[in-house]
């Protein structure tokens, strides 16, 4: 039977979850970043709405730092589906609270965007913002609820956390609280290729493998050579066919190499993947053990 | 390939994030770099071993400071064979609120017992929550075997003694497994040290275990999660009804009745992701259509006009407190039921559920945290529901403080 099926039970809990979102807010969100992940988000909400319009606008915190193709990728999509999409700017937020931009090598503005989301939440008075983040990536994203209530400045309180039982997910928040929901949190990164594939959804080519110019970094990461990544003498560019396995800034994503051509190919690769997908190519979790744990207090989502 | 939600109650002391963390570790579930993290946090918070497994499941400052489980975890894997979701939950009895909400989920429980001490007051505890949340699978994991020299004499008493103590839980299914989670015994790989034990080791036995429904869901279920109306020029008159068929399935002409007004009608058409089916399963997502237009919001069932649960303002109710503020009946509270919210107050209190024996005390007057009550509780609407032990979808609800929005409570309906 194909309810037993284990893509099947994930997706109907996927669909169940959005659904509670539109039952229960005035003014949910989507946030959209032109990721895998967000882009199956999107591909629930048609399964959970359709033939009706979304009950939520798409939202993406534009860092400026984004690639090219993921921007490309979003802005057809929203066109394709004639839904909503409001994209706020992070260096707009630079520039009107006078805050310090990202510095060094490879200048993040992974902390930036918690400002420019925090804005846009309250811009729009936001109740639910509906995230792709999955409990698989992270240690401290494993013990975060599927509804996770945030206070007025955006903070998770671990220790807080309202139990959640069953299918039964309360949302209900005093006025100037939101709700963080992540539909997708019990799905691991290759139930999400598995679902790609089965679904057929289309996605940004950066996750095939393609060839590219990349700095050599001392820990055998391979960065993106772009105007904002200051390169040195000393560095070693190689041109590589590689891929990536997570589409986030370019300034703190590392490709990796690869010769999946295919969604079968990438699902091949991640069987025999050695590393995980946060450790492979993130260098924001690389500060510290809890450094999500501590992002995700501050309003990260 | 299916899904097999289970949960695993304890602290570290038990050895149940060894056990995990084994189970993880043996089936390659683990990737390098996470391993790195660990070895290279082990040497400065780490216990005892090399790696200490432990801080692979403990993912709050605060655990890895203190060593102990506070909140659920939620870890994946998956075999050949089938996929895993563990909700990884504290074992003190001052947690039992995260232990009660790891459970609720899941198919199969794993009890470890200590090979050591037997049976004691958390074994107990656990299968008693088990029992309550109506767990279709237990298994005792009869852990630290080496600490025993593999004694079979010793593995039989704590089968023999946890059979006579769980008579009373009315569980449905029980098995047993001797282990070492520390050694690898029995846990991934059959042990060569207790070949007397003729069973499956762990792994092989979740894999394989066929995972048994509530014995009522054959009765179909739904309610209403979201109304679609387009209200476009070509779909002027469609009026859908979204939601998930909780159980048993709905078919094309069959007659139905809304609860809880009690009106009859026949479904029109079933729609799954936009595309017309004669009849939907349990758990699929659709949208339902009906041939009468009837007044139908949020919240509402609609179930066979000939399997009607039952629609009540007062039902008795088994109960777990979880807020820190305790509460005296008649207190104004929120009762919600999957995607159904109504005003409700606690009546009265009928007794409370001492957690080691099971037996029914009598009540002091208010409800504590971690207090397992039976109660008459009364509701502004009528709730439309099954027992629980018929139906866990049906039959499960939440309290919500009206004034915090916290969840305060978890119960499930006689």
């Amino acid at each position: 039977m194909k309810n037993k099926d284990y893509l099947y039970e994930l997706e109907a809990e996927a669909i169940y979850i959005l659904r509670e979102v539109a039952g229960q807010f005035d003014r949910p969100a989507l946030l959209f970043s032109g990721g895998k992940d967000s882009i199956c988000l999107v591909h629930l909400a048609l399964k959970a709405f359709r033939p009706g319009k979304f009950p939520f606008p798409l939202v993406h915190v534009d860092t400026g730092h984004n690639f090219e193709e993921a921007i490309t990728y979003r802005d057809n999509l929203a066109k394709k589906l004639d839904e909503k999409l409001i994209v706020r700017y992070v260096a707009d937020t630079i520039k009107a609270k006078k805050l310090q931009d990202g510095k060094g090598k490879f200048p993040s503005r992974n902390g930036l965007q918690t400002y420019t989301l925090l804005d846009v939440i309250e811009e729009f008075e936001f109740d639910a913002c509906i995230g792709g983040a999955r409990r698989d990536e992270e240690k401290a994203r494993a013990k975060e609820r599927i509804f996770s209530v945030r206070d007025e400045f955006g903070q998770w309180d671990p220790k807080m956390q309202r139990p959640e039982l069953w299918n039964i997910y309360n949302g209900k928040i005093n006025k100037g609280e939101n709700v963080r929901v992540f539909p997708i949190s019990n799905w691991t990164e290759l139930d999400v290729w598995n679902y790609i594939k089965r679904e057929k959804i289309e996605l940004p080519s950066i996750y095939f493998t393609h060839e590219r110019e990349c700095i050599l970094t001392e820990n055998g990461q391979l960065m993106n050579t772009n105007e904002f990544v200051t390169i040195e003498e000393k560095d070693v560019i190689v041109k590589k066919k590689v891929r990536y396995r997570t589409v986030g800034d370019m300034t703190c994503t590392a490709a990796i190499e690869s010769e999946a051509y295919t969604v079968d190919d990438i699902i091949k690769e991640l069987k025999e993947a050695k590393i995980s997908e946060r450790g492979a190519t993130r260098m924001d979790d690389r500060v510290s053990e809890a450094a999500m744990e501590d992002r995700k207090k501050g309003g990260y989502f | 390939m299916d899904l097999l939600r289970f949960f695993t109650a304890g602290n570290v002391d038990d050895g149940k994030s060894t056990l995990i963390g084994r189970l993880l570790y043996d089936s390659n579930s683990i990737s390098t770099d996470i391993i790195e993290t660990l070895t290279r946090q082990s040497k400065t918070t780490g216990t005892n071993t090399e790696i200490d497994l432990a801080l692979l499941t403990d993912g709050l400052r605060a655990e890895r400071e203190q060593g102990i489980t506070i909140d659920v975890a939620y870890k994946y894997f998956s075999t050949d064979k089938r996929k895993f979701i563990i909700a990884d939950t504290p074992g003190h009895i001052q947690y039992t609120r995260n232990m009660f909400t790891g459970a609720s989920n899941a198919n199969l429980a794993i009890i470890l017992v200590d090979a050591r001490n037997g049976i004691t007051d958390q074994t107990k505890r656990h299968s008693i929550i088990s029992a309550i949340l109506g767990i279709p699978h237990i298994l005792v994991c009869i852990n630290k075997m080496d600490l025993v020299d593999y004694s079979e004499d010793k593995y039989k008493q704590i089968e023999k003694d946890y059979l006579t103590f769980s008579k009373q839980l009315n569980l449905k299914d029980i098995s047993f497994i001797p282990a070492s989670a520390l050694a690898g015994d029995n846990v991934v790989t059959k042990s060569d040290k207790m070949t007397w034990y003729k069973g499956k080791p762990l792994l092989e036995f979740l894999e394989t275990i066929e995972i048994a429904e509530t014995k009522q869901t054959n009765i179909s279920r739904f309610q209403v999660q979201y109304v679609i109306r387009p209200q476009t020029d070509e779909l002027h008159d469609y009026r859908g009804f979204a939601g998930r068929v909780v159980s048993g399935s709905y078919k094309k002409g069959q007659k139905v009745t809304v609860l809880p007004s009690g009106i009859e009608t026949t479904i029109d058409k079933i729609e799954v992701n936009q595309k017309e089916v004669e009849e939907a399963e349990t758990n699929t997502p659709v949208v339902l259509h009906l041939k009468d237009d009837v007044d139908i919001s949020r919240g509402n069932s609609i179930v066979p006009s000939e399997y009607l649960p039952k629609t009540e303002k007062e039902v008795t109710a088994t109960i777990c407190w979880m807020d820190n503020a305790s509460y005296i009946p008649g207190q104004k509270i929120l009762l919600q039921q999957n995607s159904f919210r109504t005003k409700a107050l606690v009546k009265e209190i009928i007794g409370k559920i001492d957690i080691h024996s099971f037996t029914q005390l009598e009540s002091d007057g208010t409800i504590k945290l971690n207090d397992i009550c039976k109660i008459l509780i009364k509701t502004a609407e009528p709730i439309t529901f099954d027992s629980y032990l018929d139906n866990r979808n049906s039959g499960a609800f939440i309290l919500i403080n009206e004034n915090t929005n916290n969840t305060i409570a978890a119960g499930t309906i006689d």
